[in-house]
C-alpha cells in the first residue's frame, strides 16, 4: 500500500495535527512514514502545507508533482493551488469555506469565482465539504480539520477504526469526545 | 516512536548521556531544545545569544559534561568565535553544535551553508538524512567529539528537522562525568599556546577521518554505473529519482574521505555530487583530482527535490507549476496584534525605519510598510546610529531603530552600548511583547521566566538602558495610538540617545477577551484609512469595510483610525 497526501490550508487551521495524525495511523498500519511540515507562519495566516507519505519504504519526504493520491485542503483556493501535486485519478477533499487573503480583504485583488471549476477539471474526484458548519455542529470551529479527515477517511476507504484512534491520540483528552463527533460527521457524508 | 527531526536530536542527546544544553530559539532548530527541556533528566537553557549558548557548551564540555549547543544556520555567525578557537583547544567531554540550514529559505534572511564553517574551522560535520540518523547521528557526533578531541557540527536541514519519521530509540548511554583538569596549554589560547594546537587540531582532524572510516559513517550501495555522492535529505531525492543507481551515502560533508571516493568514482562511469546551497563536497572532490557534474548541472539555488535531481540528471528543465495565478498568502501580523500600533505610528509620523528581525519584521510589508532595514539579529541600533552619521541631524530626528525585546538581549545591547559611547542622537524603539515570538513564544530574559518554566527576575529594558546612560526614556501602550505617537514624537525631540519602550503582551499569549468591533455601515464612506493598519480581520466590500467577528480581537486600533467614527464597540 502506499498513499501519498497533500494537506493544506492557511495558518491556524489545524493542518500540522492532521499531518500528525496520519503519521500515527501509518505507523498503526505497519508502514513507514514520513510527514514533512512547514513551521514558522502556521499562525500568521500563510499558507500551510504539509506532505504525508506512508509505504512500505519512503525516500523523499515531499510528494512528486502528479503523483499524490489526495489533496485534503481546508480553503478551496487552497486545494487549487496545489492541484499540479494530484494524480489524475486522485481524490481532492476540500472545505467549502472561503478564506479570505489579505490582498482581497482590502480591496486589491479579487477571489477567482471559478475556483472549483478549474479543480473539477483536472481531477474527477472531488469532494466539498461544508465544514464550518459540521465543525460549529460538532461543537468547535476548531475541528474543521478532523471533519475533513472523517471525509476524507471514508472516500480513500481507509480504516476508520486505526484513523479515530490516531485522531484520540493526537489531541487532548478534553477534546476527544468532541473530535470522534466531527470525525463522524464527516465520514458520514460519502 | 514518530518523532519529528528536531524531537528525534533531543531524544538522542538525552540517550547519549548529554549533561548540559544551551541555546538561542531559530527555524528551523527551536524544537531540539523545547523537546529536551520537556523529556527532562538534562539541563537545558535559553540563553541570551547563540555565542553565549555556545560558550556554555563549551565550558560545560571542559568541565567534563558531555553539552550541546543549537541554533539555526545564522545563529553560528554569533557563536563562530567559539567554534573556530574551541577546535584549537578541543574539549573534554564531547561538545556537539547542532546548527540548523534553511535551503529555501523558508523563514530565513539568507542561505548560508554551515558546512563551510566546519571546513573553515577545521572541525568534523555529520548530516543525518532521516530522524532515525538524526537519533543515531547525535549520539555519533558526541562520540566523535570525544575520540579525536574536536567540537563536531550536526547539521540539520529544513527538511530533516521538520520531518516526522519512525525512531527506535537505542539503549541510553551513561557517561560518566570527567574531572576537570587545569589545562592553560590547551585552554587558554594565547599565541604561545595556540602555535602548538593549531599543530593538534590537525591531527584531530585526521582522528575524526579515522574515525568515521571505523565506523562506516559514509557508505557504498552498489548499482549501475551512474555514481551519485549525496548526504541529508538530497540522498532520499536521489535515491527516489535514481532508483538503481549506485551511491556513495555521506554521513560526514567534510572532511570527504578521498580513500573511500576514489574506489567509488573509478567505479562508475559519470560521477554526479548532488548537494544543495554551496559546492562544499564537490570542491573537496575537485580536490581530490575529481570532477563530476554538480553545481553547474543540478543549480545554485534554494531547495533541490527528486524532480530537480531526476529532470538535471535528463538535462531537461523542471516544469513549471501550472497554478500561478493565484492570490498568494504572504504571512501577516495577527490580528491584535500590538506591533500594528507601533507601525502605524511610524508610517503616520512618516519616519525611518531600521528594522530587526521577529515577527516584527513583518511591519515590512505592505499595507503597512513602515520598516526600511532587516539584515541581521541586532543590526537596528547601529545602523541607525550609521544613518545618522551619515546623514546627520535631520536623519536622526526623523528615523528610530526597531528591535524586540528578545533581539535586544540578543544583540541590541552591544549596539546601544556603543550608541551611547559615541554620543549619538538616535531613538531606539523597543517593540516589547513579553516573549520571543516569531519562533513560538520562547522566554527570555526580559520575561521573567527560564525555559525549565521557573519564575525569576525580569531583567528590565529601560532599566538596562538607563544604566547605560539613556536619559530620555518612554514607555508607552502601542495599541494607544495618541500615547505612542506621543512618546515616538518626544523621544526623538530629545538629544542624546534616547528609548522608547512599547510594551503589550502578544496577543496570542495575552488571555484576555475584549469585545469585538463593528462598522456602522451608515457612517463608513470607505475611505480605507483602517484597511492600512493591514489587519487581516477587516475587509472591503462594495465600497465599505466591515469586521470579521471571529478574527477580530477587540484591540481598538482601527477605531482609532477611522476618520468617521463608524468603527464601534468594544469598552
Amino acid at each position: 500500500m502506499k498513499l501519498d497526501v497533500l494537506i493544506s490550508g492557511v495558518g491556524g487551521q489545524g493542518i500540522l495535527l492532521c499531518g500528525k495524525i496520519l503519521g500515527n495511523y501509518a505507523t498503526r498500519k505497519g508502514l513507514d512514514v514520513k510527514v514533512s511540515e512547514v513551521h514558522g507562519m502556521a499562525q500568521r495566516g500563510g499558507c500551510v502545507v504539509t506532505h504525508v507519505r506512508m509505504s512500505q519504504r519512503v525516500y523523499s519526504p515531499l510528494i512528486h508533482r502528479g503523483e499524490a493520491d489526495a489533496i485534503l485542503a481546508f480553503e478551496p483556493m487552497e486545494a487549487l493551488r496545489y492541484m499540479d501535486f494530484i494524480r489524475e485519478d486522485g481524490v481532492v477533499i476540500t472545505a467549502a469555506d472561503r478564506v479570505l487573503p489579505i490582498s482581497v480583504a482590502m480591496g486589491q485583488g479579487t477571489y477567482p469565482e471559478d475556483i472549483m471549476e478549474r479543480v473539477h477539471a483536472r481531477c474527477s474526484r472531488v469532494l466539498t465539504v461544508d465544514g464550518a458548519a459540521l465543525a460549529k455542529e460538532a461543537g468547535s470551529l476548531m475541528t474543521l480539520n478532523i471533519v475533513l479527515l472523517g471525509a476524507f477517511t471514508a472516500m480513500l476507504n481507509l480504516d476508520r477504526e486505526a484513523m479515530e484512534a490516531a485522531v484520540a491520540d493526537s489531541v487532548k483528552p478534553q477534546f476527544v469526545e468532541m473530535n470522534r463527533i466531527a470525525f463522524g460527521l464527516g465520514y458520514g457524508l460519502v | 516512536m514518530i518523532l519529528l527531526g528536531n524531537e528525534a536530536v533531543a531524544h538522542g542527546a538525552r540517550d547519549a548521556g548529554a549533561r548540559v544544553v544551551s541555546s538561542y530559539p531559530g527555524t528551523p532548530s527551536t524544537e531540539i531544545t523545547e523537546t529536551i527541556a520537556a523529556l527532562g533528566g538534562l539541563y537545558a537553557e535559553w540563553a541570551a545569544n547563540e555565542k553565549v549558548a555556545a560558550e556554555v557548551a563549551m565550558g560545560a564540555a571542559v568541565a567534563g559534561a558531555r553539552a550541546m549547543c543549537c541554533m539555526k544556520h545564522v545563529g553560528l555567525n554569533v557563536a563562530s568565535e567559539v567554534l573556530f578557537t574551541g577546535a584549537y583547544s578541543g574539549i573534554n567531554a564531547g561538545l556537539v553544535f547542532v546548527v540548523a540550514d534553511d535551503p529555501g529559505m523558508h523563514s530565513s534572511q539568507n542561505e548560508q551553508d554551515t558546512r563551510f564553517y566546519a571546513m573553515s574551522a577545521h572541525v568534523p560535520i555529520l548530516e543525518p538524512s532521516t530522524a532515525q540518523e538524526a537519533y543515531d547521528y547525535i549520539r555519533l557526533a558526541f562520540e566523535m567529539s570525544e575520540a579525536c578531541d574536536l567540537p563536531v557540527i550536526l547539521r540539520m536541514t529544513t527538511r530533516i528537522a521538520h520531518t516526522r519519521g519512525i525512531v527506535a530509540p537505542r539503549e541510553a548511554d551513561h557517561p560518566e562525568l570527567r574531572p576537570y583538569e587545569k589545562r592553560p596549554d590547551k585552554y587558554v589560547m594565547m599565541p604561545g599556546f595556540a602555535r602548538p594546537r593549531k599543530h593538534a587540531m590537525m591531527a584531530n582532524l585526521d582522528k575524526a577521518r579515522a574515525f568515521a572510516k571505523e565506523r562506516g559513517i559514509n557508505r557504498v550501495e552498489l548499482g549501475n554505473k551512474q555514481g551519485f555522492l549525496c548526504a541529508g535529505g538530497v540522498y532520499q531525492y536521489v535515491k527516489e529519482a535514481m532508483p538503481g543507481a549506485s551511491v556513495y551515502k555521506v554521513g560526514m560533508p567534510y572532511p570527504l574521505l578521498e580513500e573511500e571516493i576514489k574506489p567509488f568514482a573509478s567505479g562508475v562511469e559519470t560521477l554526479y555530487v548532488v548537494e544543495e546551497l554551496e559546492p562544499v563536497m564537490e570542491l573537496q572532490l575537485n580536490s581530490f583530482g575529481l570532477f563530476p557534474k554538480g553545481k553547474d548541472t543540478f543549480g545554485k539555488f534554494g531547495e533541490y527535490t527528486a524532480e530537480t535531481v531526476a529532470c538535471a540528471v535528463k538535462g531537461v528543465p523542471v516544469p513549471e507549476d501550472t497554478v500561478s495565478d493565484l492570490p498568494g498568502r504572504p504571512p501577516v501580523l495577527c490580528p491584535g496584534c500590538p506591533h500594528r500600533g507601533a507601525f502605524t505610528a511610524i508610517k503616520r509620523l512618516k519616519l525611518n525605519a531600521f528594522g530587526d528581525i521577529g515577527c516584527y519584521t513583518l511591519g515590512a510589508a505592505a499595507p503597512l510598510s513602515a520598516m526600511d532595514t532587516t539584515i541581521c539579529m541586532g543590526a537596528s541600533i547601529g545602523m541607525a546610529h550609521g544613518a545618522a552619521l551619515a546623514q546627520g541631524e535631520d536623519m536622526a530626528r526623523k528615523s528610530v531603530a526597531v528591535i524586540g525585546d528578545s533581539t535586544f538581549f540578543h544583540s541590541g545591547l552591544d549596539g546601544l552600548a556603543s550608541a551611547c559611547y559615541n554620543q549619538s542622537d538616535i531613538t531606539v524603539l523597543v517593540l516589547d511583547n513579553g516573549t520571543t515570538g516569531m519562533t513560538g513564544h520562547q522566554d527570555n530574559p526580559s520575561t521573567g521566566m527560564t525555559l525549565a518554566r521557573q519564575k525569576v527576575s525580569p531583567i528590565s529594558i529601560e532599566e538596562t538602558a538607563r544604566a547605560f546612560g539613556v536619559k530620555n526614556i518612554y514607555i508607552a501602550d502601542p495599541l494607544n495610538l495618541p500615547e505612542m505617537e506621543q512618546a515616538l514624537r518626544d523621544a526623538l525631540a530629545a538629544p542624546g540617545v534616547s528609548l522608547v519602550v512599547a510594551r503589550h503582551k502578544c496577543v496570542l499569549i495575552d488571555g484576555e477577551k475584549k469585545p469585538v468591533y463593528k462598522v456602522n455601515p451608515e457612517v463608513c464612506i470607505g475611505c480605507g484609512v483602517c484597511l492600512q493598519s493591514g489587519c487581516p480581520a477587516l475587509r472591503k466590500q462594495d465600497g465599505k469595510v466591515s469586521i470579521e467577528p471571529t478574527m477580530c480581537k477587540g484591540c481598538n486600533l482601527c477605531a482609532h483610525l477611522c476618520p468617521t467614527g463608524a468603527i464601534e464597540g468594544g469598552r
